[in-house]
């Protein structure tokens, strides 16, 4: 199987204000590369979701997209806190956010409901005190 | 409805991409929550919101929507309007609150159509 092309990116955490750029980058590349509109947005919601998250509560990560044949792979790695519950964490409405992010638009407990949403596979590992990785696969056949 | 339509029924000042104005819109949606609009719009093309600031702008490029309205008379600030400009997104005001600009919008047959994905 040939190599995927991977598109990587450092997440800032410093500031709410300018998360989302490697989201809005990434819809660029895809839109570059001609793939479907509508896998293209579910590409770049789950990604952007993620990264809003990423900024929220964990100062920030890594994202790796990688593009293979058959599918389109979102890797998403941090060095936060860590989730305590992720059947809690995965209920709409369930959110640990700050009212500051709140009164931004965000926090209201859909990230990660709208991640599994537009994603045909997510898998979450995660520890405490050391970090979490979220892996979403948005299949392309 | 055109764009030019719907800064016409809201009375709203243009901010960016006024070469936009003749773009078609069928649908639009009012909302203040961000990941709301990411979880339930689809096919929309206009948002009608009362926050502001630069999230608002990137939660319309990742839905495609091509014109965002702020309510209540608030001002984007540049930097808002330069991501939208760079985005091709027609940004504007109106002083009209959300409900009232939603009210006229859907009057005048531009109805919402949320669909859950």
């Amino acid at each position: 199987m040939s190599e995927p092309l991977v598109f990587h990116f450092d997440i800032d955490g410093e500031d709410f204000i300018s998360a989302g750029q490697a989201s809005i980058q990434i819809k660029k590349n895809l839109r570059r590369i001609g793939l479907d509109p509508e896998i293209i947005r579910r590409v770049s919601i789950a990604m952007y979701e993620g990264e809003i998250n990423m900024v929220i509560h964990a100062k920030g990560g890594e994202a790796d997209v990688k593009l293979y044949e058959d599918r389109i792979e979102i890797i998403l790695a941090d060095k936060g806190p860590g989730i305590k519950n992720i059947d809690e964490a995965m209920q709409e409405g369930f959110s640990t956010a700050s009212d500051t992010i709140r009164s931004l638009g965000f926090g209201a407990g859909m990230g990660l409901p709208n991640m599994k949403r537009y994603s045909d596979e997510m898998e979450i590992n995660t520890e405490i005190g050391v970090g979490t990785t979220v892996r979403m696969v948005i299949k392309l056949a | 409805m055109k764009i030019k339509d719907l800064k016409e029924l809201l009375d709203a000042e243009v901010f960016c991409c006024e070469e936009n104005l003749g773009r078609q819109i069928d649908s639009a949606c009012g909302c203040d929550l961000m990941s709301d609009v990411l979880a339930y719009v689809k096919d929309q093309g206009a948002l009608l919101t009362g926050l502001v600031n630069p999230q608002v702008v990137r939660t319309a490029v990742m839905m495609d929507l091509i014109c965002i309205v702020f309510v209540r008379s608030k001002e984007p600030t540049e930097d808002i309007v330069e991501l939208a400009r760079e985005n091709g997104i027609v940004v504007m005001n109106t002083s009209k609150r959300l409900y009232e600009a939603c009210g006229i919008l859907y009057s005048n047959g531009l109805t919402g159509k949320v669909k859950n994905s």
